[in-house]
């Protein structure tokens, strides 16, 4: 076993994680990021639309272009960054095992930043498993990275923004969008988004899901149910679509595993996707010295998440007195701006008071922890 | 249900109280930007991408994007450079009988220059004919291709887009 000795490791090289490092790094510290991937850059690199936001959060601008700026301005920090490298598991003093290059490690550093991001849920329903069924991320990352189009006929189910990108870009790919899904009675995500694909022919099933699907050893058909209110099926309101792939958008959830072994504090906070971890408002958890950012701290997007990176990666080397307590609060007055900017507006809403009240079950922690001491 | 939070297509009540469709008089006037943004997201490149201030935010950026249809000389710029792809530019002073639009479009095969292709309207519905009068894919329109269709005056109101073409014979691609 080998020992590597730094003074910030980050987890996931993604777009929170790639933002701390190089935060940290420009600051002076020495930080190693970890990453299981081939590549850097997490889900960056599979955004091929452009991005909204502010102009300062380069909105227009396609996503793997901003992963590429950032992996460069990252390179040139001088953060090292180890990527088919596994992070197995966690110790109470924050230590991490690692396996790289086939050999294992121990990465002691002084500050660890977890960035591990989220996993896609999935839907069980009779023929579920079907090979043809999948969820929308990995069909993303089939067309737009990989270069494979999973199949030519297509149902999406989840009209949440991931829904109805992923369904724009499969017919970018090439496939026809049969039919875009929805339980509930509305659309999820951004109406701009939803009417690009309705441009191009998609009609929208809401207040439906699906029933069955059904192929003889692959997915051949879909059927569809209408759901009242309470999404109980209505009888008699069944359709049949001739499909050979249906992707799956029913929501992300966070990749919380290593933050549970180190022994962190939670809260259940739907809106985010499930159990979240307490942090401040510099992103430190209730174990001292284990920082979080990105989607890990609930579900976001890409631009929240790199801001949350860019404020963990400053506080981080603020305690390590890379940074003046004067130059850390300049730049973190800036992230807080951009942060509630993002956060703002119909949308914006309900993630906005769901990190308040993520914030202050940490502050309730804090207060009650100190109350007992 | 009506509206964008219902089918993806804007209503005519969300059309008639957004801040980014010009007049019928300046339509008539020639080329002017179409803002069909109706949701209070947070994004603003419309508003810096314009050299002639005709697209305003302001500093809360999930506000409506706002045309001063004055200012606007129908260059196009934004048309391209809308994450949402909800900007088009119209002009109804094209001749007596037609008018032209100009629409943001991402599909490959690309129609060429005077082929004639299906325009559709914001809910994917063919509505006419329409004519291919320029296909524009500037360095700075980052990978959006612009398509003009001249289409009868009557159909301006209501073609947002084309049909894709079929994938066949694609070369190059």
């Amino acid at each position: 076993m080998k020992i590597k000795e730094v003074d910030i490791a980050v987890v996931g090289a993604g777009s929170a994680g790639l933002s701390a490092a190089y935060q940290a790094a420009l600051a002076g510290a020495k930080v190693l990021v970890l990453d299981e991937n081939r590549l850097p850059g997490g889900q960056l690199f599979k955004q091929i639309h452009k991005f909204f936001g502010s102009r300062a959060h380069q909105a227009g601008t396609r996503g793997y272009t901003i992963g590429h700026q950032l992996l460069e301005r990252v390179e040139k920090s001088g953060a090292e960054v180890w990527l088919n490298t596994l992070v197995y598991g966690m110790q109470k003093d924050c230590s991490l095992g690692v396996i790289h290059d086939d050999q294992h490690w121990t990465i002691k550093a002084k500050k660890v930043i977890v960035a591990t991001g989220a996993k896609e849920n999935y839907l069980a329903f009779p023929g579920s498993t079907l090979p043809g069924v999948m969820g929308a991320g990995a069909a993303q990352t089939m067309i737009n990275v990989n270069r494979v189009l999973p199949g030519q006929r297509i149902l999406m189910l989840g009209s949440g923004n991931v829904g109805l990108i992923v369904s724009y870009q499969l017919m970018q790919a090439g496939a026809d969008v049969v039919a875009l899904v929805e339980a509930a009675p509305n659309i999820g995500g951004y109406g701009v988004h939803a009417g690009k694909i309705r441009r191009a022919g998609v009609p929208f099933y809401i207040s439906h899901t699906i029933k069955a699907v059904t192929g003889d050893g692959q997915v051949e058909h879909v059927e569809l149910v209408q759901v009242d209110k309470m999404f109980k099926p209505i009888p008699g309101t069944e359709k049949t679509f001739d499909v050979d792939t249906v992707c799956l958008a029913v929501g992300l959830n966070p990749m919380t595993e290593l933050i549970w072994m180190a022994g962190c504090k939670f809260c259940f906070i739907p809106a985010f996707g499930g159990h979240v971890p307490l942090h401040t408002e510099d992103m430190e958890t209730t174990v001292p010295g284990l920082y979080v950012a990105g989607d890990v701290t609930g579900v976001e997007e890409a631009s929240s998440a790199m801001e949350e990176g860019n404020m963990a990666g400053v506080a981080a080397a603020e305690a390590l007195g890379f940074l003046t307590a004067e130059d850390a609060e300049k730049k973190k007055v800036e992230i807080r701006g951009r942060l509630n900017i993002l956060r703002s507006g119909m949308f914006g809403e309900r993630r906005r008071t769901a990190k308040t009240s993520q914030l202050q079950s940490m502050s309730d922690y804090q207060a009650q922890k100190g109350g007992v001491q | 249900m009506d509206g964008v939070k219902y089918t993806g297509v804007p209503s005519a009540e969300e059309l008639a109280s957004c801040p980014g469709i010009p007049s019928e008089e300046r339509m008539r006037k020639g080329r002017v930007a179409c803002v069909e943004c109706v949701q209070e997201i947070p994004c603003n490149p419309c508003e810096g991408i314009c050299k002639f201030q005709a697209i305003t935010v302001g500093e809360q950026i999930t506000s409506l994007p706002c045309l001063h249809e004055a200012k606007c000389t129908g260059c196009g710029l934004c048309v391209a450079n809308c994450p949402g792809l909800a900007i088009t530019i119209l002009d109804k002073s094209f001749s007596e009988t037609e008018g032209t639009v100009d629409f943001p479009f991402e599909y490959l095969p690309l129609p060429q220059k005077g082929e004639v292709v299906d325009a559709v309207n914001r809910a994917g519905e063919v509505v006419c004919k329409g004519t291919v009068m320029a296909v524009t894919k500037a360095a700075s329109y980052n990978g959006t291709a612009v398509i003009r269709l001249r289409v009868p005056i009557t159909c301006v109101d209501e073609v947002r887009s084309m049909k894709r073409l079929p994938r066949t014979n694609m070369k190059g691609v």
